[in-house]
Order: structure tokens, then sequence, then C-alpha cells
């Protein structure tokens, strides 16, 4: 390694321009004749749509069209897909409703989009949009997944009965109810995993263009994977064909998930130039955000685990009901069933898993994939059932799991998953000894005299990572493959562009990238630009989510660089009359082995493209691609330890140690990797502690704002104690596992388990706020 | 935000005959809640009255334990005088914790209380310190300016410009802050005047707003300690009950708020 390769913590070349205020976020740009979109969205959870009057908006200064569902199905313009298929346990499909951008003739959650006003500025489409008046027939609402199934709930979608989308199922039901039926000791929880909004700190926005002349469409959005934007708004929304459609995903402020889907004001916009023949700009406000945003999470479990006399796990049955809203988003399907129920073997060796889940539509906003999509919730089951079990049987939180862990490798999982490396003895052993477990009576009897409340909860979390094996996920469901692709191209004067079909929207990619060209050749990271979002440079992509960027984006970036570099050393052989196998690349120059004899890197570079003297018959120039298909998942795991003060007077918690020991594979840059863990912990505290999308009955979110949704602060969280095990991933040529996800994953079961131990009661909800805590304590 | 007509007054007499010309008029100063309001489309005054650059409603005084703090006075002027901080600390406290130093740096003293939020901080001081409110018009005691949630004795073109209280010889604020706006789910100012009078302020968790807590007051009158508080009960139907905390909760903060607000004063 270099001074900038593999392991360097080189500082990220993308934040001069964030913290200068330069970076460009798609509300940044303006196009002449730009008009602005602002939509009429339901107050109603569920209603009917009787009538649209237009006249009053339409009169007013700087309206130039008023548009509704009927004028956009009428232009052919398709309804939003589901992009994984999900069979019932019966063999039936899915039963998915239909979702138009806009609304036709029925709102299913309050802020549905049932019209939209575009002029020529912000506030004179805003205040027509107001002047828009619908006359709905009020339905009743439903926002309860559980309620929802029952007989006479509302219903919401006539494709769906009683609601219910699919009723899927993995694992041998028979074997698991023998295996708790005749197990020694059984534990059982029940859990909400609550609802929570995204809040990217960029509110989505999207800024459309036609080209009349060329028939051809710019989009400019705050998306994760454009590339996939332009797939799925060409193939199915019928937009424009895929050669006539760029999709430009600039700076993006941050995603989480919740920018990975193509919502409806990214078609309505394109729709919309179209039709009205102006670049037409949305950007959400925050309230929007709040509305229409993807939400993340909820579900409702009900668990049960059985030990035998060893207190080893006989057998696991899982029961969930998982809240998709009003609408199935893009990835919603996939997320309570692959990305969820198989991981629920956790790091414990368990033969017989059974999960059960139901997938539901209530009158709330759509519910898709969130920092960890599926993995918080599995980890979240298992690790709570685990501390419970523990305190149930009398034992050592850590010794079950110890007793429990899986310790040969390849461990194939009773539900799908084949773990390929890990080592959970050792992240366990080091977050204890970071955490000094053993101290901790000491220090609880120490809180006690100061009428302080002390607990210390565990969780060793595993996730799965990198994803996916395109063949595998095809085979369970998924519409798209889940590779990557990758070119770098060599500049005659040896600077090198790498393009990348991962994106960044916050993980540093632009610095982490180049550590590869560091590492590979010694070239220095400024030397290096990598480009991505934007579907006219980059070939293709998948993008980035669920922690792939690193395992598969970089892996793909990795093969294109062994073809660079074969191809230099061919020519650098060629033209040093040497051997192409003595070709060493090092600190910028191509030498050959135990000879004094070199050239610089840009020497060789230059050669490939003057194109004067190259080996005979090679091409020239100095440019490759490459895709990238993974082999395997990879499998991500670590131990957290969290240590809690509760006031009792008051029920307030203070994490005053928080223990985070990861096994992320290798790391290319741990100040990122520490950056993301830091991140994704403080989502998980988020969660845990603070976040709670609630809506009242009548389907009104009552947490529409940060006057009521609490956002974790730096000062509800502490300095948090990381450190990093790796076990090489021996599925991806650079090793690595991922590490975006983990600490919203790992962290929100150590917290639970850590205010439970303090408090005495096993039974307190997410977020544990000080009110709830106050109340089990007093229960 | 809808359009508006914005006014710079320089003087109360110029700002009050602006407000009298213009058609749906607002005074604004710090705007910390005003203009929030406005950008939600849930306020929609024709004119703004802005009423920060007028020099007569700025400043502290502290002259032989009087106290008197101008309306435009911000919150970080507040919590940054030494010379308030001698007399009165507790109010400097206050001030100090309220929103973040954005809020603190524009919002003003006579916009909290005309405001008068029901989770706000200000209103348990002022009638803890038993404030005289004066506006362009009148003088007003702080129990009789407060009348109910979002709403006070003023009128439409009536205007703050100063408050003014005997600098007590012992007083403290003790604050819950909701965990996601960080204003008050219960905050409770207790003063102990020169004479030996308790007065108790609570903001937050009251179901009409800002409120004294007599039975608190009788009981630390009597006897000046944390633990005269033990047995004074809060009534739970006068509580708030929201998604952060029922009335149950509310009604144990206050109590708990009260105690610590005791205990800080010494």
């Amino acid at each position: 390694m270099g001074m900038e390769g593999i392991g360097a913590r080189v500082k990220r070349k993308e934040d001069q321009r964030f913290i200068t205020g330069k970076g460009r976020y798609t509300d940044d740009f303006r196009m002449p004749g730009m008009h602005h979109a602002a939509f009429v969205r339901s107050p109603h959870a569920h209603a009917r749509v009787r009538s649209i009057d237009k006249s009053k908006a339409e009169a007013m200064p700087g309206v130039i069209a008023v548009l509704d569902g009927r004028q956009l199905t009428g232009d052919g313009i398709g309804n939003l897909i589901c992009g994984w298929m999900i069979h019932s346990r019966d063999g039936s499909p899915m039963k998915m409703g239909a979702w138009s951008a806009i609304a036709t003739e029925r709102v299913r959650y309050v802020g549905d989009a049932a019209a939209v006003v575009i002029a020529d500025s912000q506030a004179r489409a805003r205040a027509a949009a107001e002047a828009v008046v619908i006359d709905y027939e009020v339905l009743a609402a439903v926002v309860d997944p559980v309620a929802a199934m029952q007989a006479g709930a509302p219903q919401l979608h006539t494709e769906a009965p009683n609601n219910l989308i699919y009723d899927w199922e993995i694992g041998d039901a028979k074997a698991v109810d023998a295996a708790l039926a005749s197990a020694a000791h059984v534990t059982e929880i029940e859990i909400h995993n609550n609802r929570l909004v995204p809040n990217a700190m960029e509110p989505r926005a999207a800024l459309a263009s036609y080209d009349a002349a060329e028939d051809h469409f710019t989009l400019y959005t705050t998306s994760q994977n454009p590339h996939v934007a332009r797939l799925v708004l060409s193939a199915f929304y019928q937009v424009a064909p895929e050669h006539k459609l760029r999709v430009i995903a600039p700076d993006v402020g941050g995603g989480f998930g919740s920018k990975i889907y193509i919502y409806p004001e990214e078609i309505v916009c394109l729709w919309a130039s179209k039709r009205t023949g102006v670049p037409v700009k949305w950007t959400a406000e925050r309230s929007e955000s709040f509305l229409a945003d993807a939400h993340g999470r909820d579900h409702v479990t009900r668990a049960r685990i059985g030990f035998d006399a060893n207190h080893r796990i006989t057998g696991f049955k899982v029961d969930t009901v998982a809240n998709l809203g009003g609408y199935m988003s893009l990835f919603s399907s996939c997320v309570p069933t692959y990305l969820y129920a198989t991981l629920l073997s956790g790091q414990y060796d368990i033969a017989n898993i059974h999960c059960n889940v139901k997938a539901v539509y209530t009158n709330t906003a759509p519910v898709d994939a969130y920092r960890g999509a599926g993995r918080p919730e599995a980890t979240f089951v298992v690790e709570r059932i685990m501390e419970t079990a523990a305190r149930e049987l009398g034992l050592d939180p850590a010794e079950l799991r110890r007793k429990n862990f899986i310790r040969s490798f390849p461990h194939q999982t009773p539900v799908i998953m084949a773990y390929d490396a890990g080592d959970y003895d050792a992240t366990l052993e080091a977050a204890l000894k970071a955490a000094d477990y053993a101290g901790f009576a000491a220090r609880r009897a120490e809180a006690e005299k100061r009428g302080r409340k002390r607990g210390i909860g565990l969780s060793c979390y595993i996730e799965a990572c990198g994803i996916a094996p395109s063949a595998a996920v095809g085979s369970l469901g998924a519409g798209v493959g889940l590779w990557e692709s990758a070119e770098v191209r060599v500049n005659p004067v040896g600077t090198i562009e790498i393009l990348t079909g991962s994106h960044s929207h916050g993980q540093g990619h632009e610095t982490t990238f180049a550590q590869l060209i560091a590492e590979r050749f010694g070239l220095p990271v400024a030397n290096v630009s990598v480009l991505h979002g934007d579907t006219d440079k980059v070939q293709f992509g998948m993008g980035t989510y669920g922690s792939r960027s690193g395992a598969v984006g970089m892996s793909a970036i990795h093969k294109a660089l062994d073809k660079v570099e074969a191809k230099a050393k061919k020519i650098a052989a060629h033209l040093m009359e040497a051997d192409e196998g003595d070709i060493v690349i090092e600190n910028g120059e191509v030498k050959v082995a135990g000879t004094d004899k070199k050239l610089g890197w840009h020497e060789v570079c230059l050669a490939a493209y003057t194109a004067h003297n190259l080996p005979a018959g090679m091409e020239p120039g100095l440019k490759e691609t490459a895709f990238y298909d993974p082999a395997n998942f990879t499998f991500p795991a670590g131990a957290y330890v969290c240590e809690v003060e509760v006031d009792p007077d008051t029920g307030t918690t203070q994490i005053v140690q928080f223990v985070a020991a990861d096994d992320f594979g290798v790391i290319i840059n741990p100040m990122i990797v520490e950056g993301q863990v830091h991140g994704g912990i403080a989502q998980g505290i988020g969660q845990a502690l603070l976040e709670n999308a609630v809506y009242n009955a009548d389907g009104q979110l009552v947490t529409a704002s940060y006057m009521d949704y609490a956002m974790p602060r730096a000062d509800d969280l502490p300095s948090f104690k990381l450190s990093t095990h790796v076990t090489v991933c021996p599925n991806n040529p650079l090793g690595m596992k991922g590490c975006g996800e983990a600490g919203a994953i790992g962290s929100p079961p150590a917290l639970i388990n850590a205010i439970t131990n303090a408090i005495g009661n096993n039974n307190l909800a997410m977020p544990a706020s000080p009110s709830r805590v106050w109340a089990a304590m007093h229960a | 935000m809808y359009e508006v007509n914005y006014h710079r007054a320089t003087s109360v007499e110029e700002a009050a005959a602006l407000f009298a010309k213009a058609g749906d008029a607002k005074f604004v100063a710090g705007g910390q809640t005003l203009i929030p309001t406005m950008k939600q489309h849930l306020a929609a005054p024709s004119d703004l009255v802005d009423l920060r650059h007028i020099t007569a409603l700025k400043g502290i005084t502290v002259s032989g334990g009087q106290v008197t703090i101008g309306a435009g006075t911000t919150h970080a002027e507040v919590a940054g005088s030494a010379q308030l901080r001698s007399a009165c600390a507790a109010i400097c406290d206050l001030a100090g914790h309220i929103g973040d130093p954005a809020v603190r740096h524009m919002g003003t003293l006579g916009g909290s209380i005309a405001n008068n939020d029901p989770a706000a901080d200000y209103p348990a001081a002022m009638v803890a310190l038993n404030a005289a409110i004066r506006t362009n018009k009148r003088t007003l005691a702080a129990e009789d300016f407060f009348t109910g949630l979002f709403e006070t004795a003023l009128e439409a073109d009536e205007i703050i410009v100063s408050v003014s209280f005997q600098a007590p010889a012992k007083c403290a604020y003790a604050k819950f802050p909701n965990p996601a706006s960080r204003y008050a789910m219960a905050g409770v100012f207790v003063a102990r005047g020169t004479d030996g009078s308790v007065r108790v302020g609570v903001t937050g968790a009251g179901s009409s707003g800002v409120f004294r807590h007599s039975g608190m007051e009788r009981a630390l009158a009597a006897n000046w300690s944390t633990g005269a508080l033990d047995n004074v009960s809060v009534d739970e139907n006068m509580m708030l009950s929201d998604i952060h905390g029922d009335a149950a909760y509310r009604a144990n903060l206050v109590k708990v708020m009260a105690k610590r607000a005791v205990a800080a004063a010494g």
C-alpha cells in the first residue's frame, strides 16, 4: 500500500466542495424557460375523487397548466411498478393494486398526489395548487396493519382482498413446531419495529426537460441509481425509450434507501415537460418529504425460540405483519421477505427456522427499504429474543450467545443464506473488553448511589450486503440483476477517470475508489477522477444501496484495472524489450524487475495513445470496461455493547457508553468507515430512542414535522468506541464486506436491551421515549 | 410564503401608525414563529411591520433590584447579560436554553410572550416573577396578560415595550424538553421574593397554557425545600396529553421539575 492506497486514511476529496457550499444538487440546476411544479396532495387518508375544479387555479398569474391523473394515464403513462415478485405460500403471485403517478379516482394516503400545477415560479405554483378544488368523498381509513386484515376493514385495492398483498413463508414449519414442542425452554416476544421517516438532508427533487428537436428528455433527479431510474421510466412508465432519456443524479445529499425508488414526482415532471413544452422543476418541501418519501420498517412481530437443556437453540418461529402503506413501492416486497427472514439465523447455529410474513396495505405512506432494509428488523427480533431468553434462563447474555455461535464456515442456514466467513467470538470478546463488561456490576452500584438506574445490553448482528448474485436474486423474484460495472479510462498523460455505476450520496466514493488506483499503480488520488450518476457518461450501473458499492462496485473497478494493468504491462514490455512477466508497476513507474530499466507511467500511457510503437496487433488506447457479478452476498457482522443510565424521575435515558466491534472484511479507508459506522449508529439510536412516524386513526401523520418527529441530535449521542476485526471475504477480489448499514442494524437492540436491563421491565417499545420508559418503570 | 408588504419601523409610534394604515397587518419581531407559519401558508398577513429596528425596545436595565428588559431584546442578549445575571441568573439560564443559537439571536422576549405558545419558557418566568408588562397603551400584570393557549390580553395594534420585575431573593427554572421540538414539556419557574412570598409558574404542561401552582406556592412559602413538595399533588386533569407524554406523565414532570428548580435556587 502507498500513502493513499488500501487502508490509508485519505481525506475525502469531495468534502472541499461540500463544506464550501459548492456542491451541485438537483435544485441548483436552472434551465431557460424553466417552470415549477406544485402538487395538490390529498388531505385525506382515503377518499374517492368525485371531481376536480381547476378553473380558479388555471386563471391565476403565471400558471401554464393544471394537470390530473386522467390526463396522465390518457397520455399513456404507465402505473408504478414493484420490482420484486413475491409468491404467497399457496403459490399465488402477490396481489398488487394499481398506483398511478397522479391519482385517477381514489387517494389512499395523506399526501397522495391528486393533481399538479405548473407555473412560472415556485410560489405561484404553490398558491395555485391551493386553489385547485377537489371534491372528495371521504372513505373510512385503516392505518394499523393487523386491523387492516380483519373482516370489515376498509379495503384499499380491489386486487388485494382483506388488504393482504402476500402471505409468504420460508423454512420448515413442522420441524420448527416439533422443535418448540420438545424444547426445554421457550421464550416468546412480541415487538413492533417502529415506522421511520428517512429524512435525508437534501429533499427529493426533479428537473425535467424535453427537447422537441431530438425528441429527447433529460432528467436531473435525486437518485441513488440513475440507470435503474432510466430503465424503469422507459420500460414501464412509457415516458421515453432509454436512448431518448438521459438521467443525471448529480450531488445527492443523503439517501438511506429513500432515493432508490422512482417516485410519482419524477414521472410527472418528465411528462409535464413534454406536455407544456418547458422544463419543469419540483423540489420537495420538508413537509412533503415527511408525507411522500417512502417510509421505513413498520413490522409487527411475534417470535418464539426454543432451547434444549444445554441452552442450544433448537427452533425459531417468527410471524410478522409488514405494513407496506397505501401502494407497493419499487422494492417494498423484498424488504420484509428476502432481506429480512433470510437473516433470522443471526450469528447462531439454528437447525430449524420458520418465518411467515403477511404484507398488508394501509392508508399510510408507502414503506420501502431504509438503511438496513429488513436486516435491522431481523436483528431486532433475534437480539431482543436472545437477550430475553438469557434473562429468563438466568444466564449471562454473552454466554448464551457464545453457546450458539456459528464457528465453522461456510455455514448454510435454513433460510437460504450461506455465510462465507466470520469470527463472532472475536468481535464479541473485543466489544466486551472495550466495554469493561466485567466491571459493569460495580458501575451499576455506583450509579444506584446517585439515584440512577444503570443497564447494559448486547447485540450480535449479522447482515447480508454486496447484493447480490444476479442469478440468485433472479430466482427469488428480482426484476433486475445486481451486478455492477466500471470503466477505467487512462488518459494519454496518465491521469485516470473511473466511471462507475455506483452512486455516491455521502459515502465518499470519489476518494475510496481513487484509492484503488493509488494501491495498484502508486499514483496520487489527485490524479484520479471518479465519474458517476449520469447515464450519458457511465455505460450502465445498478446504483448504491445495501452496502454494495465496495464489495460489488469496487470489485468491478478492480476487474477493469486488471485489464488496464495487463495491457500497460504488454506495452511496457514491448517498449523496454523485456518479458511481460517481469514488468512491475509501482510508485507511478513501470519497471523491469531486477534491472534499472523503467518508464514513467505517463510514458506508457502516451505510448498507448500515440500508437507509434505498440505490440503487433494491439489496439491503441488504454481504456477498459468490466462488469462484475458477485458470487455470493457478503456477511458483515459484529458485536455492539450499549450502557445507559436512566433517570427514574423522568424516564430519560442517557447513553453513557456505546461500543462497536465490527467485521467489515478488508477496509479501504478507515476514516470513512468510521464515519459510516458513526452515522449508522446515530440512525439506530434515533430509531430506538427518538424517531417514530405516528399516524392517528384517521390516517393523519401526527409527526409531520420536526416539532413532533424527534431526530437524533449530537447531544443525544455519546462518543462511540469503535474497533474493526477483519475476516477476509472470500467471494470478492478485494475481500470486502460492506459497512454502510451495520450501525443502523446492530444498535437498536443493544440500546433497548440496555434500557430494559436498567429498569427491570422487558416490555418496552421503540422509541424508548422518556414517557414510555417512565411508564414501564411504573407498570 | 405569499407575497407580503414589509415595513420597517424606527419608533413605537411609527410602528403603530404603519399598522393602522395597513390592511391585515402583523407585527414581527424575531419572526421565529410567525415567519415559519407564513412559509407554511398558515398565516397570510397583507403587511408586516418590523419592530426589530426600534432602539427604544432594546436593552436591559437593573437598578436597585428592579429589572427592566426591552421587548426587542433577543434571547441571546438576555442569556449573555452580566448585569442581569447578577440580579436574576435564572432568567439568563432560561433564555440560554431556548431553541438553538440561530433562534436565540433572532427571537425576542416580547415576541415570545406576545405569541404565548403554551410550551414557551418565558411565560412561566413572567408569571413567577410577577412581571409588569408595559405596552404602548398600558401596563398589565403577567397573570392578566396571558389569557389562554396562544392568547394574550394584547389588542391587535398593541405593542409590548418592556417587562419589569423586582429581582427575587431566590429563583430558578427547570425545564424538561420535548424530545423532538425541545420546547418545554414541563417548565417550572420558582421565585421566592425578598418578603418570603413564593410564586410558581408552570409552562408546557397545562392544557390551558401557563399557570401558577398555588399548592406548591403555599408549601414552599411555609418551607422552602424540595421536601415540601412531596405531598403536593398536581392535577392530571389540568395537563396536556399527546404522543410525547400523557397527562399522568406531565403531572409527574411538573413536580419533578419544581423540585429541581427549588434545589437549583438554593
